[in-house]
């Protein structure tokens, strides 16, 4: 049954701003009823700080911050619910691989395997331990197309010398997802173990890690239509159990005295200090909320989406979209096959993505511009900087078709009548 | 007016100046990372005084056209006239009203203007939050000054805040 989408937008207050065409959802998703309720409610009526009063005020407030947890571990298909580490966001829990598995693991000369389509949040981290340690990085290629190379990292196994891939979901720039079920399978057969960068992927396709096998897997709240302030950070049993401490402090500790301390276990071990218990219930009631939908109905209309994206913009003279495949079919028209999700972006000759979005920005219309924290994938791709239009579960197709024309009138205004080279 | 007023797309479209100098005297880049933007200015001095100048960069219209803008304005004038130079006289230039999320576009030409003259006199270079700070006329300036005169959000009692939210 295809998502009712009278249903589902009248779930979201944002939407009751007249007018608004929210094409950022990439960047950050808005949020339903559902989950400002929640935390509302559960500021007024169960708030307390976790894991330490001895009062019933303070059991709720434990009791909804684990159910939380356990939601997460559902959520992943996760084995069990000690494997999901709260953290600050996706950038903190891949922070966290980095510096806890990282610093401890890796040594000089060891590599570390990312891609050119990740975002600075799985690039940094790395580059760091390669300041600190003197680690290796490798970068997987992406093919003409855009594509995952997977050949390219074949041969990189190949030198017995990766100890982690880290590589995201899905590009948060071309929407691209690379195979993750093939990297992980690969990169086990040597040894390598596997970072997934979830942030993307996770609003807009099932994530099994049992299945996937991935090793670690990071993911942000607020881009699931949960709060800002909380992400998650899966990570196999095993692995966490040998892990020092990330950040040192309260709740992560099982004893401290003037000499020395005792960590804690696993995921208490890496959550110091007072956790975003909050935001933690925030996130576990957009996960239910999103359960009502099946997986199936999502992607069928977000893939629509895609499609109408496309054909409201291939018409632009001077428009390139990044990273799609371009194929003439028998009868000699373009058309472009869609192997991406969530999202696309594209460049204008002529025209900087900021003055575009700027004027679409008048009109109502929102759409990111710039590098999207991926510069070396706009390096790779030669320019510096990009405009992405991004979806949400409460995304129409009326509103991806208003983003044409509107570019068009931009484009009018930017160059003058005379010198367009736009056909409408 | 908005943002992309018809002199600002002129000069966008068609900039002064727009050309390197052979032999400068100075010449300095400057980046605006966060969108891509890149202008280098050179200055040429007789004296104390700029003689010519040239550009290039590349970037959205609000840069481009500030740079061509401000280019226009330099020949004759001397280093201590220049030096002066504050992010006020180039909201004064551009002419247009300059919004939060643009303010680096806008202060772009600036920056290399002013660092070009200290990079001339060997000092170090103004970052972006010496520069932003300059600028009287910043938002922030203005949300601060109004909860000084006790009209901001957070200088009302909370239960008038909350109720008029």
């Amino acid at each position: 049954m295809p998502l009712n989408l009278t249903e589902v937008r009248t779930q979201f207050p944002f939407l009751r701003e007249k007018g608004i065409v929210y094409l950022d959802s990439a960047a950050s998703a808005q949020k339903p009823e559902a989950v400002i309720t929640a935390m509302d409610v559960f500021l007024r009526e169960d708030f307390s700080n976790v894991h330490r009063g001895m009062y019933p005020r303070s059991e709720r407030a434990t009791k909804a911050y684990e159910d939380a947890r356990e939601t997460m571990q559902h959520f992943f298909g996760a084995a069990h619910s000690d494997e999901i580490v709260f953290t600050k966001n996706a950038t903190e829990a891949i922070n966290l691989v980095a510096r806890s598995w990282g610093k401890s693991t890796l040594k000089k000369n060891d590599v570390v395997v990312l891609s050119i389509l990740e975002h600075h949040s799985n690039i940094v981290p790395w580059l760091q331990l390669k300041e600190q340690i003197g680690i290796e990085l490798q970068w997987v290629k992406i093919d003409e197309q855009g594509q995952w190379d997977m050949d390219h990292l074949k041969s990189i196994l190949k030198t017995h010398r990766v100890k982690l891939v880290t590589v995201t979901g899905q590009s948060n720039v071309t929407g691209v997802r690379p195979p993750l079920k093939e990297i992980i399978e690969e990169s086990h057969n040597t040894g390598a173990l596997v970072c997934i960068d979830a942030a993307q992927l996770a609003a807009h396709h099932p994530i099994d890690v049992v299945q996937l096998d991935c090793d670690f897997l990071a993911i942000t709240g607020h881009k699931i239509y949960g709060p800002t302030g909380v992400g998650v950070l899966y990570g196999k049993r095993k692995l966490l159990a040998a892990m020092p401490p990330f950040l040192g402090g309260g709740m992560m500790i099982r004893e401290v005295k003037k000499s020395g301390f005792l960590p804690a276990d696993a995921p208490e071990k890496f959550e110091a200090g007072t956790p975003p218990i909050v935001e933690a219930v925030g996130l576990a009631a957009a996960i239910h909320w999103l359960g009502q939908y099946s997986w199936n109905d999502i992607e069928e209309h977000e893939s629509r989406l895609l499609k109408v994206a496309h054909e409201t913009l291939e018409d632009i003279s001077g428009l390139h979209i990044l990273g799609h495949i371009e194929e003439k079919t028998n009868n000699q028209q373009l058309t472009t096959m869609n192997l991406s999700s969530g999202c696309l972006s594209f460049t204008i000759d002529g025209i900087h993505p900021h003055d575009l979005c700027d004027l679409l920005g008048e009109e109502n219309i929102c759409l990111r511009a710039g590098h999207h924290c991926a510069q070396p994938l706009h390096d790779h791709l030669g320019i510096a900087a990009s405009a992405r239009l991004s979806f949400g579960i409460y995304t129409t197709e009326e509103e991806v078709q208003m983003v044409g024309p509107a570019i068009v009138r931009a484009m009018k205004r930017l160059q003058g009548e005379s010198n367009s080279r736009v056909t409408e | 007016m908005d943002l992309y007023a018809e002199h600002i797309l002129e000069h966008f479209r068609s900039p002064r100046r727009k050309s390197l100098l052979p032999h400068p005297t100075v010449e300095r880049e400057e980046v605006n990372a966060s969108c891509g933007d890149t202008l280098t200015l050179q200055l040429s001095f007789k004296k104390d005084t700029v003689s010519s100048v040239g550009w290039d960069g590349t970037g959205c219209a609000v840069s481009q056209a500030g740079m061509s803008m401000l280019a226009e304005t330099l020949t004759g004038k001397t280093l201590a006239e220049l030096e002066t130079m504050q992010p006020k006289d180039m909201r004064i230039i551009l002419g247009v009203p300059i919004s939060a999320r643009r303010l680096k576009c806008a202060l772009l030409p600036l920056l290399a203007l002013r660092n070009a003259l200290r990079q001339q006199k060997k000092e170090p270079p103004l970052t972006w939050a010496e520069i932003v700070e300059e600028d009287e006329e910043r938002e922030t300036v203005e949300l601060i000054r109004e909860s000084r005169k006790g009209k901001g959000k957070h200088s009302v009692p909370f239960e008038t805040w909350a109720k008029n939210r």
